[in-house]
């Protein structure tokens, strides 16, 4: 075996325990707690996801499904840079699922001041669901870069 | 000695410094646009479109060119010098250095024409014209031509002494090598296999494929980037403080644990995609923080190599020998303060790859701020380093100013500390990346960004100056410089003279190992990706 000097073993030992206590906290959080990430929802097919389905024009935004209960369809565009609705109005404490594809290239979807941070691909379904505790405006922005309009992209969630 | 080797090794640095030269440009103008000084309106009268045209010359220049074209040389050049065995075959290594010209100036093309603004990442289905990717992939291919003329030398060497331990710079620049051959397998795939079709319109594009293929080239290229300067700090920093290095073993271990650990977890880039089920994701969290292990072990076994060499300078005391460190010598002091900033990269690494956390930083801006702590100054400033002794050693001629390279390098980890403090600050903000920051203020930012973004700006604007100096210093040095002086090659020593055990001195157990993880933690995924794959999507040109 090789020579390994005492302070050096003593800090193998320390970050194999650091490490095992981070992976924990994560673990538990996510599969307790469950702080999830996405996971596979649907796939649809964007060239032809505008006419028919859960993204149909007709469908786009809110639907209510219970008292303080929603969903939200939201498609992302590029040419013109924009999300479909770009504005929802909801009631305090309300909780809303949001599903969110792209007719074209890649997008991103966060709502600020939330933990919500989807990526949006074309042929995919990303799905998030949120509580909305507080009052105040809330922007939906793109975190992916989608081409040179990509800083006007956003839209607003109005919690009243 | 070594002259042909000496001769691809400055054809290499040269256009690594070109890349470097023409990358760093867009810097400032990226890091006042934050501040809310937007010059890009000016530039399109030189020819520059867009904030995003820039952005993509900046990260495949920086990124990709600047780092590869050093890496190659260097890698190779250390190898042959620490193993005392020229090369055997040196047009491979020519044959893969014009291979790269070729692809870079076939990829150069269509990005000053500004139909390739599509960022680094090329994420689908945005789309270039398919001989920008066929440029790309002649890049690389260049790249593992040069790799296999490092091979054929090493297993040559090998051969004529059977038996012999392999020099530790010479093992960890082969590892790397190999690494990078492995790795590169995914990008090759989905430029190959996706996207060259595509464009010809053979069929659509699926992106959550295409980004998977991608991010298992994507992750590991951040080791192929660090490890050279791993090699640095482990095999040449020790001599230049004056010690010897403290572990050799354990630095053999660490690059072995890098080779099998760097690919097993590119789904940490992929926490967000809808299309990967969450364990998976998990698991490549579980598995980057296994990665965090051998940056530990190497933390400490650098750091206690320069403790020793401080100490064998008279340091006295627990810190006493901090201060008798060539803090003079620009090539050690450029190094310390590039390992440094690392170390603050390092934490924020956690940070990133700790899987539902990522959910607040995921394409923010915080994400560029880690990553000039990571590329942008751990390895950047290292081969800074580097440069200003082997520069000298090239041209037998000394530094052409001790003093300018030292401020320059005080002056990239001032500016760094302040740059990325403020890319990190706004990204907690809510600020995304890659976005034209100034312009989206006014859309959904607020007043709280303005501190951060001067940060970033005032941060950005010392960066360059120190670029600026560093370019100078080098063109001066290189060509100017009067001074002859004989500079060899720093090679640590051991500390403890002890025998390397086999396991540590043979490749077979750690590629297979190397494989068996690839495929546990690629392979199911990879197959449902592909089975289920729909290829949809058309080409889209939207810059
Ligand atoms: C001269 C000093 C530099 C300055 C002022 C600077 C500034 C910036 C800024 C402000 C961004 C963010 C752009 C955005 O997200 O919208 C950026 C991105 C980036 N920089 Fe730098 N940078 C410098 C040097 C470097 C170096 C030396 C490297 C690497 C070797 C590098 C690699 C990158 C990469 C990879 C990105 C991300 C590109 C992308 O998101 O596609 N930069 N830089
Ligand atoms: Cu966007
Ligand atoms: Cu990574």
């Amino acid at each position: 075996m090789i020579h390994i000097h005492k302070y050096e073993k003593w800090w193998i030992g320390l970050t194999i325990l650091m490490l095992v206590v981070f992976a924990m906290l994560v673990g538990v959080s996510a599969f307790s707690k469950g702080f999830q990430v996405p996971e596979p929802w649907m796939r649809v097919d964007p060239n032809t996801v505008k006419e028919s389905g859960p993204f149909a024009d007709a469908n786009l935004g809110l639907h209510e499904l219970a008292p303080g209960k929603y969903e939200a369809y939201l498609l992302a565009q590029a040419q013109p840079w924009r999300y479909y609705p770009s504005e929802l109005t909801i009631p305090v404490g309300s909780t809303v699922t949001f599903y969110v594809t792209s007719v074209d290239v890649q997008h991103g979807f966060r709502i600020q001041d939330t933990n919500i941070n989807l990526q949006v691909l074309p042929g995919q379904v990303s799905k998030a669901t949120y509580t909305f505790v507080k009052a105040g405006e809330f922007p939906y922005i793109c975190g992916e870069y989608c081409g040179v309009g990509h800083q006007g992209m956003f839209g607003k969630i109005t919690v009243k | 000695m070594f002259a042909v080797e000496k001769k691809i090794l400055s054809w290499h640095v040269i256009l690594a410094c070109v890349a470097l030269f023409i990358g760093t440009l867009f810097g400032p103008l990226q890091a006042l646009e934050h501040m809310g000084i937007n010059l890009y309106p000016a530039l399109q009268a030189v020819g520059l479109q867009s904030y995003y045209q820039g952005l993509t010359l900046h990260g495949v220049l920086n990124a990709l060119v600047w780092t590869t074209f050093f890496i190659t040389g260097f890698l190779m050049y250390v190898m042959v010098k620490t193993l005392d065995f020229p090369l055997t075959k040196p047009a491979l290594n020519w044959a893969g250095f014009y291979l790269m010209v070729v692809g870079l100036v076939m990829a150069a093309i269509p990005l000053l024409l500004n139909q390739a603004s599509i960022l680094y990442t090329m994420y689908p289905p945005l789309q270039a014209p398919w001989y920008y990717y066929l440029g790309l992939t002649l890049f690389v291919v260049g790249s593992w031509v040069s790799g296999w003329g490092m091979l054929a030398t090493f297993l040559a060497w090998r051969k004529q002494n059977p038996g012999k331990t392999t020099p530790f710079m010479a093992l960890a620049g082969m590892i790397t090598m190999v690494l990078w051959q492995i790795c590169t397998l995914g990008i090759a795939a989905e430029i190959l296999g996706l996207i060259l079709p595509w464009t010809f319109g053979l069929y659509g594009m699926d992106s959550q494929l295409a980004r998977t293929l991608f991010w298992f080239t994507g992750h590991p290229l951040v080791y192929f980037w660090l490890l050279p300067a791993y090699v640095s700090w482990y095999g040449m920093m020790p001599k230049q403080s004056g010690g010897k290095l403290f572990s050799e073993p354990l630095a053999r271990f660490s690059f072995w644990l890098f080779l099998i650990l760097s690919t097993p977890l590119g789904f940490h880039h992929q926490f967000l995609d809808p299309g990967v089920p969450a364990v998976w994701k998990f698991l490549h969290a579980a598995l980057t923080y296994a990665v965090f292990f051998p940056s530990m072990l190497t933390a400490f076994n650098v750091i206690a190599s320069m403790e020793n060499g401080g100490r064998a300078r008279g340091g006295k005391g627990l810190f006493g020998w901090l201060l008798t460190l060539p803090w003079t010598d620009p090539s050690w002091a450029t190094q310390a303060l590039a390992m440094m900033i690392f170390a603050l990269g390092g934490v924020g690494g956690l940070i990133n790859a700790s899987y539902n956390i990522n959910l607040v930083v995921h394409n923010t801006a915080w994400v560029p701020g880690h990553l000039h702590l990571t590329v942008g100054s751990g390895v950047t400033l290292t081969f800074m380093g580097i440069l200003y002794w082997l520069i000298p050693h090239l041209t037998g001629k000394s530094l052409w100013s001790k003093k300018l390279a030292l401020w320059q390098a005080w002056l990239w980890f001032a500016g760094m500390l302040i740059f990325s403090r403020g890319m990190h600050w706004i990204g907690l903000l809510g600020a995304p990346r890659r976005t034209m920051l100034g312009v989206a203020l006014g859309n959904y930012g607020s007043a709280d960004w303005r501190v951060p973004t001067l940060m970033v700006g005032i941060g950005g604007l010392i960066l360059y100056t120190s670029a600026l100096m560093f370019f100078v210093e080098i063109v001066m040095s290189a060509f100017y410089s009067k001074e002859s002086a004989t500079v060899e090659m720093p090679v640590a020593e051991p500390l403890h003279a002890e025998p390397i055990p086999a396991w540590l001195n043979n490749w077979q157990p750690w590629l297979i190992a190397t494989v068996v993880l690839i495929v546990v933690a690629y392979g199911p995924m990879l197959i449902q990706l592909i089975s289920q794959a729909q290829f949809t999507s058309p080409g889209f040109k939207v810059w």
